[in-house]
């Protein structure tokens, strides 16, 4: 066997006093397994070593959460013994290594994570950040993700509902790529991974293990450099049919009563998952890795623990039940072999060929892994722009917008998701391109929205309010399609933690997201964390990604976002001041990137939501649309090109200059449609609870027209908005 | 009426199609890809999907499974055999009808809504559906339909094409034509008629809430016909 020292430990990714620390717990050198063990075990994926301490703060408590962070997914209860099963999880460095299998694996993997949990999924979203346009590796990148994406969902058959695109030139070396996954369970049968009980077998079915992916977890874990393409064979490769079989296999077993725990083997593989499964059930667990299905000859026990091949999972069954579930995983063609127990030991054993090949107590794996407390520091709020009368003398309503709707964060998306199905499964009653995607709770009345919203400009200008409005965008979304905001989970890809502002927008960052989910009571109870999306000293801006979920009881009451009939009157809910700094306006006309982000009132915005929620229940919106980025004149857009109506926009009341109005990014901001003989007791409503709203128009022709400012056809705005990818995919 | 779907490893339009069918009045029954018989059916339904993992050939896998010696016993004595999807593929594979699906022209996998023209309503599919268009539901990556040009005469002189894509006002020509298939051709009939293949999925547009409502005007038909 390999003499390990510590030159080897750092080429595992640990660091010397690490090292020195693994030494000192087991008193004695740690060999060339046990060290694989150890340096999957404690790298920042799998060990949150910096982040532990602050995700601690997290707000995770609510009436309808079942289950936070810790487990596979999340669980919140959405009435009638119906519960779902959520989370997003990054795959950020394989996909930037080999897109289509990064991005398919990533997947497959949260998909895995979710029906662990004994709940079959019902729906996939995807947040994905690529570099620059001009950069020459974007388009190329962006095809393999999208094609990686469907490739696995769609062979699965889970419908991908909804997502988010974004591309900027800080993503150039490491792309983005968070895959999100719903799924639906009886909440009275829910599977956790906590072992209990000794000598209960421990089983491993699904695909064979071979040589893919060994060391995944630590190269997510680790800065890219120029000899990145020397980690392709650190990717996983995807079997989307074997997860199929797996699904349906396992969805079998859990009909029945033999299974003690379950847990995917994911980041780590085998490694994590039989720790994870010893340590919450405080046990020991003993394998004999000669029994593992193996796909490749020779392969070391080092190897076979520090596999990620795909499509695998490991079961603690109950005594005896193992040929009752052989039969099952027999009739999916897979592989199924016990290959060891649950022991009193609190000790992982590891044997091969009859030798024992590692002996390791896990809670130096798990309770003991280093944890770190980074120095980091506070970020500045930007001083303000003065734009003056002169920044916008030359300026045209009609061309601001054209340009701002051919921006590549603007544009339509429609190439990208046409090639995922969105329809299988026959529940999906809003499709992606709307404020979020809804599916129906097959059978019943209920229906949850679900979308992923992400704003690393905010979060660059200004960690503390970027991370709440990601928050509150991540509400709106859910109160514009008409549901209930129910919880949400938490992807946070950072840079660096090493490097104390990379570690602030971290620390700051979660604490926006923890002050709005508590005030708005939006409670995180999933999520991953990605640091190290570094390449040569450059890293990525700090990009929170939130997956919401909201509840309607009765799915004929969702809203759309698209307008609906001539005559209606359209309000805008919440205060327009102007914000252009970081706004799109500022970046794409006025060529400016400085200044702080649009300020979050947290007090209004649960107003303004709650009123929204309110006139929906009384039946009196028509239509509903948030306003983010590109503010009031690009969400109007949006809300013609979908319903093929144009607007009358009404003088603007006040002293704001009309770009301002138009474009600013203010925060907690809807557009409502409203019936005229509903718009007097809408008005009432409104002033009763004080909410500030603004009469902005109302629905007619086929343009858009404000005064002698502005009129504009909506084919022509429709051009701009559909044609951008489209053309950029095929140059 | 009786209805059979049946699942392959991979399939995931199995349940769409159950529930359609009974929405419909159909007393449907699942079959599994390994049983050797299948139970008294008026209707057999093969679902779409990725059998097998679409590995080697779309539907090449399934069209060799143990079942589908008795789904070419029932069709060849006359019984419906339906297949969308996955299922127009195993359907090809197994030769009950003539052609082969390609991967779609522009390689992209495609997910939308496209309107669909009636070609022949000489048979049990569409004898009594009023519209000469309907709006459908397309989800492939190999759905571009090619055969030779003999076997193209012969579909066309025994009115074998069932359905092309097509506007909203029933052009089927090239600007209309999603994925390269061959005349436009969207879905066939083996000689006979009782045997339909087809891409677009009728099972995802039977409620105004999901993306259309065309569906239902086949089932019905459907239904009315068996």
């Amino acid at each position: 066997m390999n003499e390990v020292n510590e030159q080897m430990a750092i080429e595992h990714g640990l660091k010397k006093d690490e090292y020195k620390k693994i030494c000192d717990l087991l008193k004695r050198t740690p060999n060339i397994t046990e060290l694989g063990i150890f340096s999957a075990m404690w790298n920042e994926h799998c060990s949150y070593k910096s982040s532990r301490r602050h995700l601690k703060k997290l707000h995770t408590k609510g009436d309808q959460v079942i289950q936070g962070p810790g487990e596979n997914a999340g669980v919140v209860d959405i009435e009638d013994d119906d519960a779902i099963v959520f989370k997003i999880e990054s795959h950020n460095h394989p996909s930037f290594i080999e897109p289509y299998q990064g991005a398919a694996t990533g997947v497959g993997g949260i998909m895995r994570d979710v029906f662990t949990m004994g709940a079959r999924p019902i729906a996939n979203l995807n947040s994905i950040h690529f570099g620059s346009i001009d950069n020459e590796k974007t388009r190329n990148l962006l095809r393999g993700v999208v094609k990686g994406i469907g490739g696995y969902g769609n062979c699965i058959g889970v419908p991908t509902i909804a997502g988010q695109t974004c591309f900027d030139e800080s993503y150039n070396g490491n792309i983005l790529v968070n895959a999100m996954t719903l799924g639906l369970v009886n909440k009275n049968k829910i599977f956790y991974s906590k072992a209990a009980g000794v000598d209960k077998p421990v089983i491993y079915v699904g695909s064979k293990t071979g040589r893919d992916g060994i060391h995944g977890a630590s190269m997510a874990s680790a800065i890219f450099d120029d000899k990145i393409e020397e980690k392709k064979p650190t990717v996983q490769v995807g079997d989307p049919f074997t997860e199929k079989l797996l699904l349906e296999a396992c969805l079998e077993l859990m009909a029945g009563k033999s299974i003690i725990s379950i847990q995917d083997m994911g980041a780590a593989g085998l490694t994590s998952s039989s720790i994870e499964m010893a340590s919450k059930g405080d046990l020991g667990i003993e394998i004999d890795l000669t029994k593992v299905p193996c796909r490749e000859e020779n392969m070391t026990p080092y190897e076979i623990m520090l596999s990620e091949s795909q499509e695998r999972m490991l079961i603690v069954l109950e005594a005896g039940k193992e040929d009752e579930a052989k039969k099952i995983f027999d009739k999916w063609n897979l592989d199924f072999a016990v290959i060891g127990k649950t022991t009193n030991s609190k000790n992982i054993e590891l044997f091969f060929e009859n030798k024992k090949v590692a002996e390791i107590p896990i809670d130096f794996l798990a309770e003991n892994a280093p944890m770190y407390d980074r120095k980091w520091i506070k970020a500045k709020l930007p001083k303000e722009n003065n734009f003056s009368k002169d920044d916008f003398k030359s300026l045209k309503l009609s061309d601001c917008l054209n340009k701002i709707l051919t921006d590549p964060n603007i544009a339509d998306k429609e190439w990208i998701w046409n090639q995922y199905d969105h329809t299988v499964m026959g529940d999906t009653i809003q499709k992606p391109g709307g404020n979020a995607g809804v599916v129906r709770v097959h059978g019943t009345n209920k229906a949850v929205a679900a979308s992923v919203d992400s704003s690393a400009t905010y979060c660059h200008a200004h960690p503390l309010t970027g991370g709440k409005q990601v928050v509150c965008e991540s509400w709106r979304n859910m109160i514009s399609v008409g549901a209930k905001p129910i919880a949400i989970t938490n992807c946070l890809n950072f840079g660096n933690p090493e490097k104390e502002k990379n570690m602030g927008e971290f620390v700051e960052c979660v604490e926006g997201i923890t002050e709005a989910s508590k005030y708005l009571n939006y409670p995180v109870v999933s999520g991953n964390v990605s640091f190290y999306n570094e390449t040569k000293d450059k890293g990525i801006k700090p990009t929170p990604s939130i997956g919401g979920i909201g509840l309607l009881s009765d799915y004929k009451q969702m809203v759309t976002m698209e307008l609906k009939n001539d005559g209606n009157y359209l309000l805008i809910i919440g205060k327009t001041e102007g914000h252009l700094d970081q706004s799109i306006f500022a970046k794409n006309i006025l060529s400016n990137h400085n200044g702080p982000p649009p300020e979050i009132n947290l007090f209004n915005e649960k107003q303004n939501g709650m009123s929204i929620l309110n006139l929906k229940n009384k039946n009196l919106i028509e239509t509903c649309h948030d306003v983010s980025l590109g503010g009031i004149l690009t969400a109007i857009s949006k809300m013609s090109i979908k319903g093929n109506k144009g607007v009358k926009i009404f003088p603007i009341e006040g002293l704001i200059n009309k770009f301002e109005y138009f474009f600013g990014e203010d925060q907690g901001r809807y557009i409502i449609e409203i019936k005229p003989e509903y718009l007097e007791n809408v008005e009432k409503i409104l002033k009763k609870n004080s909410i500030h709203f603004d009469k902005f128009g109302i629905v007619e022709s086929d343009k858009i027209t404000y005064g002698n400012d502005l009129k504009i056809s909506i084919g022509d705005i429709k051009e701009s908005y559909k044609k951008w990818l489209n053309e950029y995919m095929i140059n | 009426m009786k209805s059979s779907v049946i699942i392959f490893p991979g399939s995931n339009c199995d349940r769409d199609m159950d529930v359609a069918l009974k929405k419909f009045g159909f007393e449907n029954q699942m079959v599994w890809h390994n049983d050797a018989e299948i139970p008294k059916s008026d209707l057999i339904v093969l679902p779409g999907g990725f059998s097998y993992g679409d590995y080697l050939r779309c539907g090449s896998i399934a069209g060799k499974s143990r079942i589908i010696k008795s789904v070419v016993n029932f069709a060849n004595s006359g019984g419906l055999v339906l297949g969308i999807c996955n299922g127009f593929q195993i359907l090809t594979e197994t030769g009950l009808l003539p052609g082969i699906l390609q991967q779609n022209k522009y390689l992209n996998f495609i997910c939308k809504n496209v309107f669909v023209k009636i070609k022949n309503k000489e048979n049990k599919y569409f004898k009594n559906i009023k519209k000469e268009v309907l709006e459908l539901h397309i989800a492939h990556n190999e759905g571009n339909y090619f055969c030779s040009n003999d076997e193209l005469k012969s579909i066309e002189d025994n009115g074998q094409i069932a359905v092309t894509y097509c506007d909203d006002k029933g052009n089927d020509d090239e600007p209309n034509n999603p994925n390269g298939a061959i005349k436009n051709i969207a879905g066939i009939f083996n000689k006979d008629k009782n045997i339909l293949g087809m891409m677009p999925h009728p099972e995802r547009m039977i409620d105004p809430f999901l993306s259309g409502e065309d569906g239902s005007l086949f089932f019905e038909n459907l239904i009315g016909n068996v």
